[in-house]
């Protein structure tokens, strides 16, 4: 294999920042990325993380900030100066070209010979999976190979960083695992440094090596998939991670890690402490849905609205005495209307302190 | 968009603005001499006329009949647009809800009036209305002017009715509409807008179609802009500030309407239908 | 047969046409369909008839007559020289205005602005040029204060009084057209190429004109057919007696200063068939150059 990934140390992002039209889409964002990682922006749509992807690629200025590719200041350079390759939310294949000028495009732009062309045309159509597509037009092609054609042409041309905005969102729940394996081969058979922009927590779980969680154009939390699964900085993050259940109490314990907080009817539930927590405090517990169950002497009170059958088991729906809607899991038919307790497993929900 | 910083980049966008300057001051300073013209008593070797009057304005309306004129004007263009609304829209209705053999031939049919120019088929359908015996009369200037308005309407409503969800109709039928209340509660709204922007269109370009008319049109059928035409033909009879004054006359009627359609449409749907994307 | 069995009958004719897309509201087509049909393909065909039917000589009379007489045949060589230089300077300024203009957040005062000279249409804009490019006008009178000419231009009664109303009528139209086709083109295509390490003109070269071709070419038929098609300004600023004497003069003599019908359709044929002619080979053009090697490659 001669396709390589382009060579550096590190990416640095500067207190990065955007404003569209007085708004700030993007503030402060900083980063460091070390060659070969993969890295995901993940966050809700108007987080920033395509704003941030646009920055790196050169379509977008930044209003603040600076990016360095090693000791070399890169923000001002045009994108074609770049040399990054960046696979498009809809592909943005030249309609106009076959699957193999497509893909040659970034190397014929860069004067190279033709045979040559061909040659390293001919290798990554086959890193991609591609043989015998060669000659087609793009609107002859399937999304899923729309979507490698559009890999192959973006790391053709060995760039240092790859950017991916959004790549699996035009393609149907089969494809799109098939397409997220795919892309995961392709990065652990190059290394080429990946930044990879998606919404989805569940792809950037299973690609990235870190996360970097986006809100409102402010990096929450920057962290391994197994570590931000299990201990977001914040409710947002967390909320974001899944722990769909909000609990309300009162800092009532704290023993190393563990917090306890007093709930609506006097009981206590605990969970891992996130963030400085003071007694007396008021502070929120977040748990997944599969980490709650029914319990005879669960300390949260509720009464269940409606359960669907899941196989595996049964997903209840309740709402707590204090309002909160609440969503567990049982492994017995649940009655709607029933009065119900329920139980959280301290050691996977987490306390936040509530924020005013 | 992507930011260009070289010396070429930045010298390019400046030709360009140059150029539409030079086009945009030039065709201002067109309109705005017809304008001043029209108001000077005397204009004659100066940067502006020495003295100021709306004198003009009164002899043109004597002298053109510009009254009679207008008349007709109004009533041709009236007329044009509403039987191409009658004529255009249930057409468009029909072409875009239905697929029948040689539907394809009927739209190719719809579409040559507007790509052949008016002077090229004016002529054999003048001669055609001349041996009927209607052109010289409101009717034929009435009838010549279908010609293209007619297909316009069609191809500006059949993108826009397409998009109207055809279930909407089937969902009015389900809970019990009649044809008429269909139309009437359901189908006129929603067609509405379109209509509107259509017929503006129609009406803009009816008053500005010189062509046709002056083709057609004996001395009592005779539209603003080819009563402008003969008058500008035939200057030397009359002050050149008084043909200004029927220029600017001319300009208000047509700008106006050109203003109030432009609420409604986009400039660009003026030459081109829509927005449409060119694909491989 | 039994009025039950013609009625089921009548029943399954009209449900077979309407499976073919033939029912009620089917019709409501035949009005506009009468429409053209009567006032434009009748005499379209009638005057192609008429012009067969000359008032003497043989069938094709008419058009040994046009073709035989300079006054009549160089009408084409003038309006082609006319109508060919302002169609291609008018696509020439149109396409990288439009790829500047394209990128402006507010096109819309611009693009009313140019909107106003197609509204008000091509008598108007003759009747002000009279004025304004004439020895007295603005226009010349800029000239001399910046001491650019020692005398004023001649730029009305002559060949570019009419070549400019064709330039300030025509070009917004050629422009708007092309703009619209190039706002048709997806952005992301263009980022795709500039990340790819093409610049601007590159991007232009290998992307964006290869994708607005087709476009082109038909805003050049149109542009064209219509500046061909010239009459009241080749009139009014030209010198219709001389180096403006459009075919559609030609014809429009012959039809009512001469009251030759039947010539003044054979001219009418002859207009529309050059026009015909252009179109079709443009058209042709445009296949051949697409389906080549513009797709991609290197330059």
């Amino acid at each position: 294999m001669s396709i390589h990934a382009g060579q550096f140390r590190e990416l640095r992002l500067e207190r990065l920042g955007r404003t569209f039209g007085g708004v700030a889409a993007l503030r402060d964002v900083s980063l460091s990325i070390a060659q070969g990682e993969f890295i995901a922006l993940l966050g809700p749509s108007g987080c920033g993380k395509s704003t941030t992807l646009n920055i790196l690629a050169g379509l977008l200025a930044a209003t603040s900030g600076s990016i360095f590719l090693d000791e070399r200041r890169i923000d001002s350079l045009r994108p074609e100066q770049r040399g990054f390759g960046m696979v498009f939310q809809n592909y943005a294949l030249f309609p106009h070209m076959s699957v193999a000028k497509n893909i040659g495009f970034g190397l014929a732009m860069r004067g190279i010979a033709r045979d040559e062309i061909a040659r390293r045309v001919g290798e990554t159509v086959a890193l991609v999976h591609l043989q015998g597509q060669e000659h087609k037009l793009p609107g002859q092609l399937s999304g899923g190979q729309q979507q490698r054609v559009a890999i192959a042409r973006a790391i053709i041309i060995e760039p240092p960083l790859v950017l991916m905005d959004e790549p699996l969102s035009n393609l149907d729940a089969k494809l799109r695992l098939e397409m997220r394996a795919e892309i995961k081969r392709i990065h652990q058979t190059l290394g080429a440094t990946t930044i990879y922009v998606t919404h989805d927590q569940e792809e950037a779980l299973s690609l990235a090596d870190r996360i970097v969680v986006l809100k409102d154009g402010v990096v929450r939390q920057v962290g391994a998939p197994d570590a931000l699964y299990a201990r977001p900085d914040h409710l947002d993050v967390a909320a974001f991670m899944g722990f769909r259940n909000v609990i309300s109490g009162t800092v009532s314990r704290q023993d190393g890690d563990l917090a306890g907080l007093t709930v609506a009817g006097g009981k206590q539930v605990s969970g891992q402490a996130r963030g400085r927590l003071a007694m007396s405090q008021k502070a929120v517990m977040a748990v997944r849905p599969e980490d709650m169950t029914p319990s005879p002497d669960g300390p949260i009170r509720a009464k269940i609205i409606s359960s669907e059958f899941r196989g595996r088991e049964f997903v209840g729906f309740a709402m707590s005495e204090e309002g909160a809607a609440l969503a567990f899991v049982s492994d017995h038919p649940l009655t709607n209307g029933a009065r119900i307790q329920l139980a959280a497993d301290p050691m996977r929900a987490v306390v936040f302190p509530e924020v005013s | 968009m992507i930011r260009d910083t070289t010396w070429g980049a930045k010298l390019w966008p400046a030709a360009v603005w140059a150029v539409i300057g030079f086009f945009v001051v030039n065709l201002l300073a067109l309109i705005a001499t017809v304008i001043v013209s029209s108001f000077g008593r005397r204009w004659l070797g100066t940067w502006l006329p020495a003295e100021w009057t709306t004198r003009w304005y009164v002899s043109a309306w004597n002298e053109f009949q510009l009254a009679d004129i207008l008349v007709v004007t109004f009533q041709v263009v009236g007329l044009v647009v509403l039987i191409s609304g009658l004529i255009g829209v249930p057409a468009a209705y029909a072409l875009a809800r239905r697929n029948f053999p040689g539907k394809k031939l009927v739209m190719i049919l719809f579409l040559l009036p507007l790509l052949v120019p008016p002077i090229t088929f004016g002529i054999p359908l003048a001669t055609v209305l001349y041996r009927a015996e209607l052109a010289g009369s409101l009717s034929g200037v009435v009838l010549a002017n279908l010609v293209p308005t007619v297909p316009f309407v069609i191809l500006v409503m059949i993108p826009f009715i397409e998009q109207i969800d055809e279930r909407i109709e089937q969902a009015a039928r389900v809970f019990g509409a009649s044809t008429l209340q269909l139309f009437v509660h359901v189908l006129l709204p929603l067609l509405l807008p379109g209509i509107l922007a259509a017929l503006l269109l129609v009406l803009v370009r009816t008053i500005a179609m010189f062509e046709l008319t002056f083709l057609t049109a004996g001395p009592t059928s005779q539209t603003l802009v080819v009563s402008l035409y003969y008058a500008v033909f035939a200057s030397g009879v009359r002050a050149v500030q008084s043909i200004d004054a029927m220029a600017v006359i001319y300009m208000v009627t047509s700008l106006i309407w050109l203003l109030i359609a432009l609420r409604f449409v986009n400039p660009t749907q003026i030459v081109a239908r829509a927005k449409q994307t060119p694909r491989a | 047969m039994v009025p039950a069995s013609q009625s089921a009958e009548r029943r399954s004719i009209l449900a077979l046409l309407s499976g073919h897309g033939l029912d009620g509201l089917t019709l409501l087509v035949v009005p506009a369909l009468l429409l053209v049909l009567g006032l434009f393909i009748y005499p379209f065909a009638y005057g192609l008839w008429l012009s067969l039917t000359p008032k003497a000589g043989g069938i094709l009379a008419n058009y040994a007559t046009f073709f035989s007489d300079p006054f009549l045949y160089e009408t084409i060589a003038k309006t082609l020289w006319l109508s060919l230089p302002v169609t291609l300077l008018n696509l020439v300024m149109a396409v990288p205005i439009a790829l500047r203009v394209r990128l402006m957040r507010r096109q819309r005062l611009l693009t009313t602005i140019l909107v106003i000279p197609i509204t008000l249409g091509t008598v108007l804009v003759a009747e002000g040029m009279i004025t304004y490019f004439g020895p007295q006008g603005w226009f010349n009178r800029v000239l001399l204060w910046l001491h650019l000419t020692s005398g004023p231009v001649k730029l009305t009664y002559n060949y570019w009084g009419v070549f400019l109303s064709l330039l300030i009528t025509g070009f917004p139209f050629t422009f708007l057209l092309t703009l619209s086709y190039l706002s048709g083109v997806e952005a992301a295509l263009e980022q795709a190429a500039a990340t790819l390490g093409a610049g601007s003109w590159q991007r232009f070269r290998h992307v964006l004109f290869p994708l607005i071709l087709p476009g082109l070419a038909i805003t050049f038929c149109l542009s064209f057919v219509q500046a061909f098609s010239v009459f009241p300004s080749a009139v009014l600023l030209g010198a219709p007696a001389g180096p403006t004497r459009v075919i559609s003069i030609a014809a429009y003599q012959a039809a009512f200063e001469q009251f030759d019908y039947s010539l003044a359709s054979a001219i009418a044929i002859i207009m529309a068939v050059i026009q015909l002619g252009i179109v079709v080979a443009v058209l042709a053009a445009r296949t051949l150059i697409y389906r080549g090697p513009a797709g991609g490659g290197k330059g």
